[in-house]
C-alpha cells in the first residue's frame, strides 16, 4: 500500500471512511419496496413472452403445430426454433485456453432436437404472461424419444450413444497435472488414507429469477435491455455478435438485481431468444422465469465425484495428494464462459493451503442430458476444499493427531511467501498461521473438545469440523481473455465534480446487493474529501459508466475499488490545481476535507468546493488566465503482477447429530479470513456469513435430484430445500489483514469465502460426531437419509 | 356450455394502505399479481408463486399472509397492506432503520417480506424475542444473499427497544 503524493495513505486520509462499517447508502430504497428489479420496468406496447420446453431428455422434435396456438386470445407471435435462428446465430462454449475443450452448436430455441428437460424449444408472445402460458398448452409437438445419458459414470462408456455424434463421445475436456514423484511418496508413506466423495448437483435459487426486458426502437436503431445480470458489457457485446448489432446499438442496463451468485453471468438460450424476439416483432418483449422453469434452465453446479487419496508421514505430514474428478456438465458446454472452469479449479485448488511437493489430479468433463452446469458462487472451491480437509481428519485419526495441529503444521508458512502453490499457482501473500491461531482463540477450540468429551458420556454426539482454504479473487484476463473471451478483466470510474460540490461516480462494476455502490461511495468520498452523503454512484448501464468486467469471480472491491480510488486521487489532484491557481497558493500545500478546500499542514479551510463549483462552471471568465479546469477524471485498473490474487480463510463448524433420525443441528460456526484491506466491516461479514449459509444449503440440503430417464424430480422451492432462518447458527466472523501490493488500497475479494470452506467444516464435524460410532459420511447433501445410511440404521 | 374465459373480470373493493379502493380482477389472478400490475405496489416481490420463499408477504386485516397464494378476488372487503404503506405510516421507521444500520439485507428482494413477517411478530405483544424465536418465526421468508444473522440482529434490537422504549420514557417523565 504506497503513499500518495500528499503523503498519506489509503488508510490514513482525513476524514477517511475505509475501514468504517457505513451503512449502504443504496439500501434505503429497497428497506422501502422502492427497488427497480426488472419485472418492475414499465414500457408501453409491451410483449410477454412464454417457453415451450421439453418434457424429455432427449428427444428429436418430429412435428411442431403452431397454428391453434397463433390463434389464441391475445397472442403477438409464435416462433420455433429454426423461425428464430434466422435472427439469432448460434454460439459453442469453448475456450482457447482450455486446451482440447469441445461442445456443439447451440441455439436460442432448439431446431429439432432437444437435449435436457427444460429446454427451450419454441416461444409465445402474448399481451400477457397468462395469455402466453395459455398458447403453450395449445402447441401441438410430437417428440421420437432418443436415449438420455443421464449417469457421468457411464457417459465415457463405449456402449454409451454420444450425445452430440459429431463430437465422437461424451468427453468435454480433460485435465492432468501431475507434479513431483507422487508415486514414490506413497510408497514411502507411513499413512495413506483414502475417499471417494460426492458432491451432488445444485443451483442458485436466487430469489429474483432470470428475467429481462429487450426494447427494439426500429426508428432510433437502438435495442436498450434491463437485464438481471452481472456484466453488462459483456452482455452487450454478446448480443451485438448474435443479432448483428454494433455495440453503438445496444444498451444493456443492470439495475437492482435479486441475487445473482455467478447464475446471472452466463448466456441463456431463452434470454437470448426474448433479444431476438424483441427485434422481429419491433415491440418490447420481456421474459421472466417462473420458479419451475429457473429450476429446468438456470444453470447447475457442482455434480463432482472425486476419488482421492493423500499420504502423510508418521509425523503428520502430508506428503503427497492423487486425485481423480469426474464431472458431468449436461449437454452443452456453457456460453461462453464455458463449463471447464469448476473442474480446472477443482485441480488448481486442492490442497492449496499445504505445503506437499506431489500431486497428481485429473479431471474429466463429460457431457450427459441434463441442465447445463457452469460457474456458481466459489467455483470448484468448495469441492477441493472437502476433498483435501476430509482426507486430512481421515490421516489424523489414522495416526492418532489433533486434526488442528495437523493443519497447523502442514499449511505454508506466512512468511513464505511470495511463494508458488503445488498446483503451480503463484501465491502473493497469505496467512494461514495467524488465521489458524484466530480461529482457534476466537472458538475456544480447547473448551469445545471438553464439552464434547463431556457430552459423549451422556450420550450427546457433537462435533468440530475445520477447512481452510484458499480463494481465487481479483482475475486478470489470465481467467477468461486469454481464451479469447471477450469479457473484461479491466475496469473503471469516472468521477465528476458538480457545481454545489458534490461528486457523481460511474463504474464498471456492479450491485447485486453485496455493496458494491456502497464500498464505491466510500472511496470516492475518501479519494475526494467529499463526504460521503454527497457522493452518488452509478452502475450496471453499458451507456453511462466506463467499460469493464461487472461481477463475477470476487473482483468488485479489489478491481472496481481501486479504479475508484485512482479516479478520486486523479480528481482531486485537478480541483486543487485550479484551488491553487484561485488561491495563488501551492496545489501541493492544498487538501479537501469534508467538501472545503483547507491547507493540508492545518487544515484551515481556504474555500468550499460548493464556491469553486460556482466560479468554475458560472463564472470562468473570473478564472486566472490560463486556466482550464477538468472536473472529471478518469481512470482504469487491472492486476498486472498476478494473474489472481488469492485469499485465504479457515471455518470451523460445531454441530450435534441425532444418531435416530439422521439430523444434524448446527449449534454455531466460525470464519477468520483474510480479504487484504477491510473496507467495510459490515458489508464483509455480511457476506461472508451468506456465502456460508449458501455452502450449508449444498452440504446438507441443496440437490437436484434425477431420474434414470433424466427426469428432474424436484423442481420447485417444496421439493428443492433451500437454508431457512431456523436451521442456520449464528455465525462469528473475524479477519487477518494482508493487503496486496498490487494496488493502492490493497483490497482483495471476500465473496466466495463462505461458500468454499462451508460444506467441508461442516462435512468435516458431522463425521467427528459419529467417529465414535464407526460411521462416516462423503456423499453431499448429507441429508437425515445418508446420515442414517452410515449408522447402518436403513 | 363453453367454460367461462378465466380473464372474466370480477368486481371488488378493499382498503389498500389506507386507501378505499376498486379493481376488476380475472379470477385466476393471484392478490400479488393484482397489487403489482393493478396499484404499481412493486415492493410485493414475486419469487416462486408457490407459497414458500415469503417474497411477497403483505398484510391482510393484520396478519402476514403470501400474496401468491391468495387470488385477487379474496380481497374484496380486506384491509391490505403492503410495504409501501407500511414505510408511508412511519410505523415500521424503526425496524427499517436497524435493517440498514446492520445490513440486513443484500440484494433486497426478500427485504419487503422480511419486514412483513417481523412486523407481524413485534406487533405481537406477547410474542417472545429470542434469537431462537425470531429464527423460527421468520423461517418461513427465504434469504439467499445474508444468511441471516443480521436480519436476526436487527429484529431482535427492535424488539428490545420497543420493550425498553416506553417503559424508559415513562421513567423519564416520572423524574
Amino acid at each position: 500500500m504506497s503513499a500518495d503524493l500528499s503523503g498519506l495513505t489509503f488508510l490514513d486520509r482525513p476524514n477517511s471512511y475505509i475501514g468504517r462499517s457505513v451503512p449502504r447508502p443504496n439500501a434505503r430504497r429497497l428497506l422501502e419496496g422502492r427497488g427497480v428489479y426488472v419485472d418492475d420496468v414499465a414500457v408501453a406496447r409491451l410483449g410477454h413472452v412464454a417457453f415451450l420446453r421439453s418434457p424429455h431428455a432427449h428427444a428429436r422434435i418430429v412435428a411442431l403445430d403452431t397454428a391453434d396456438a397463433k390463434a389464441m386470445p391475445g397472442v403477438i407471435a409464435v416462433v420455433t426454433g429454426p423461425e428464430l435462428a434466422a435472427v439469432c446465430t448460434p454460439w459453442v462454449g469453448v475456450l482457447g485456453h482450455f486446451k482440447g475443450l469441445r461442445s456443439a452448436p447451440q441455439h436460442a430455441l432448439a431446431l429439432d432436437r432437444v437435449t435436457w428437460v427444460g429446454e427451450p424449444f419454441c416461444a409465445v408472445v402474448a399481451r400477457s404472461r397468462a395469455e402466453a402460458e395459455d398458447a403453450l398448452a395449445a402447441i401441438m409437438v410430437e417428440f421420437d424419444p432418443l436415449p438420455a445419458v443421464v449417469d457421468m459414470e457411464t457417459a465415457l462408456e463405449s456402449a454409451t450413444p454420444p450425445i452430440h455424434p459429431e463430437l465422437g463421445d461424451n468427453l468435454a475436456f480433460e485435465r492432468v497435472l501431475d507434479v513431483g514423484d507422487v508415486d514414490a511418496a506413497f510408497r514411502d508413506a507411513a499413512v495413506v488414507v483414502e475417499e471417494t466423495f460426492q458432491f451432488g448437483r445444485h443451483t442458485g435459487v436466487c430469489l429474483e429469477p432470470r428475467a429481462i426486458l429487450a426494447d427494439w426502437a426500429a426508428a432510433d436503431g437502438m435495442l436498450t435491455v434491463h437485464h438481471s445480470f452481472q456484466a453488462p458489457h459483456m452482455m452487450q457485446d454478446i448480443l451485438c455478435k448474435h443479432l448483428a448489432l454494433s455495440e453503438g446499438a445496444v444498451r444493456v442496463i443492470c439495475k437492482d438485481v435479486g441475487g445473482s451468485f455467478g447464475i446471472k453471468v452466463h448466456i441463456y438460450p431463452d434470454e437470448m431468444a426474448t433479444c431476438a424476439l424483441a427485434l422481429m416483432l419491433k415491440r418490447p418483449v420481456k421474459f421472466v422465469a417462473d420458479r419451475l422453469e429457473s429450476f429446468q434452465s438456470d444453470i447447475h453446479a457442482r455434480d463432482h465425484r472425486v476419488t482421492a487419496r493423500m499420504a502423510f508421514s508418521a509425523e503428520g505430514d502430508i506428503l503427497a495428494l492423487d486425485m481423480d474428478d469426474l464431472t458431468g456438465i449436461g449437454p452443452y458446454s456453457v456460453y461462453p464462459r464455458t463449463s471447464a472452469v469448476e473442474a480446472n479449479q477443482v485441480v488448481n485448488l486442492t490442497g492449496g493451503p499445504y505445503r506437499h511437493q506431489h500431486y497428481r489430479a485429473r479431471a474429466r468433463v463429460v457431457l450427459q442430458n441434463k441442465a447445463p452446469t457452469c460457474q456458481y458462487r466459489a467455483v470448484g472451491h468448495p469441492i477441493a476444499t472437502m476433498v483435501a480437509e476430509g482426507l486430512i481428519d481421515l490421516g489424523a485419526a489414522r495416526l492418532g493427531l489433533d486434526p488442528f495441529a495437523v493443519r497447523v503444521r502442514n499449511v505454508i508458512p506466512d512468511d513464505a511467501y511470495p511463494c508458488a502453490g503445488v498446483s503451480g499457482i503463484k501465491l502473493e501473500k497469505l496467512s494461514h498461521q495467524a488465521a489458524l491461531a484466530k480461529l482457534r482463540a476466537m472458538m475456544d477450540y480447547d473448551g469445545l473438545r471438553e464439552e464434547q468429551a463431556l457430552l459423549r458420556q451422556r450420550g450427546i454426539h457433537r462435533g468440530i469440523g475445520l477447512a481452510a482454504f484458499i480463494e481465487i479473487t481479483n482475475p486478470s484476463a489470465a481467467f477468461y481473455g486469454v481464451g479469447g473471451a471477450r469479457i473484461s478483466a479491466q475496469d473503471g470510474c469516472t468521477i465528476r465534480l458538480d457545481p454545489q460540490g458534490g461528486v457523481v461516480a460511474a463504474v464498471s462494476v456492479t450491485e447485486q446487493g453485496q455493496g458494491t455502490e456502497g464500498i464505491i461511495a466510500q472511496i470516492v468520498a475518501t479519494a475526494t474529501g467529499v463526504p460521503m452523503d454527497q457522493v452518488r454512484v452509478i452502475s450496471g448501464d453499458t451507456q453511462t459508466t466506463p467499460y469493464g468486467g461487472g461481477t463475477w469471480a470476487s473482483r468488485g472491491a479489489g478491481i472496481g475499488g481501486e479504479a475508484a480510488w485512482q479516479a478520486g486521487k486523479a480528481l482531486r489532484g485537478n480541483v486543487l490545481a485550479v484551488a491553487g491557481a484561485i488561491l495563488q497558493a501551492d496545489p501541493g500545500s492544498l487538501d479537501i476535507r469534508d467538501g472545503a478546500v483547507v491547507d493540508a499542514a492545518t487544515g484551515t479551510e481556504r474555500m468550499p468546493l460548493s464556491e469553486l463549483g460556482r466560479i468554475v462552471y458560472f463564472r470562468p471568465d473570473t478564472l486566472p488566465p490560463g486556466v482550464q479546469p477538468e472536473f472529471v477524471a478518469t481512470r482504469h485498473y487491472v492486476p498486472k503482477d498476478y494473474p489472481f490474487a488469492f485469499t485465504n480463510g479457515v471455518q470451523a463448524s460445531y454441530v450435534e447429530v441425532d444418531t435416530e433420525t439422521g439430523f444434524v443441528r448446527l449449534l454455531k460456526h466460525w470464519c477468520v479470513e483474510d480479504c487484504g484491506t477491510v473496507l467495510n466491516p459490515l458489508l464483509v461479514d455480511e457476506q461472508i456469513r451468506g456465502g456460508i449459509v449458501q455452502g450449508i444449503g449444498g452440504a446438507l440440503f441443496e440437490h437436484c435430484l434425477y431420474d434414470a430417464e433424466g427426469q428432474l424430480l424436484n423442481g420447485s422451492m417444496a421439493d428443492y430445500l433451500v437454508p431457512m432462518a431456523g436451521e442456520m447458527p449464528d455465525i462469528d466472523v473475524a479477519h487477518v489483514v494482508s493487503a496486496t501490493a498490487s494496488s493502492e488500497i490493497g483490497a482483495k475479494g471476500a465473496g466466495e469465502a463462505g461458500t468454499a470452506g462451508a460444506p467441508a467444516a461442516v462435512v468435516n464435524a458431522i463425521n467427528d460426531a459419529l467417529a465414535p460410532l464407526g460411521a462416516r459420511v462423503s456423499r453431499q447433501p448429507v441429508t437425515p437419509d445418508v446420515v442414517l445410511e452410515a449408522l447402518g440404521l436403513i | 356450455m363453453a367454460p367461462e374465459s378465466p380473464d372474466r373480470a370480477h368486481a371488488v373493493a378493499f382498503t389498500l394502505n389506507g386507501e378505499a379502493v376498486r379493481a376488476h380482477v380475472p379470477a385466476r389472478m393471484h392478490l400479488g399479481d393484482l397489487l403489482r400490475e393493478s396499484f404499481g405496489l412493486t415492493g410485493v416481490h414475486l419469487g416462486c408463486e408457490h407459497g414458500v420463499c415469503g417474497a411477497c408477504t403483505i398484510l391482510v386485516d393484520g396478519r402476514a399472509v403470501r400474496a401468491c397464494l391468495m387470488l385477487g378476488v379474496q380481497a374484496d372487503g380486506a384491509t391490505v397492506e403492503t410495504v409501501e404503506g407500511l414505510t408511508e405510516s412511519g410505523r415500521i421507521r424503526d425496524l427499517q432503520d436497524a435493517f440498514h444500520t446492520r445490513n440486513a439485507l443484500q440484494c433486497g428482494y426478500c427485504t419487503p417480506g422480511m419486514l412483513v413477517t417481523a412486523t407481524e411478530l413485534l406487533n405481537d405483544a406477547d410474542a417472545a424475542t429470542s434469537r431462537e424465536e425470531i429464527r423460527a418465526a421468520i423461517a418461513g421468508n427465504y434469504c439467499r444473499c445474508t444468511g441471516y444473522h443480521a436480519i436476526v440482529d436487527a429484529i431482535a434490537a427492535t424488539a428490545e427497544a420497543r420493550r425498553d422504549g416506553p417503559k424508559n420514557s415513562r421513567r423519564e417523565a416520572a423524574e
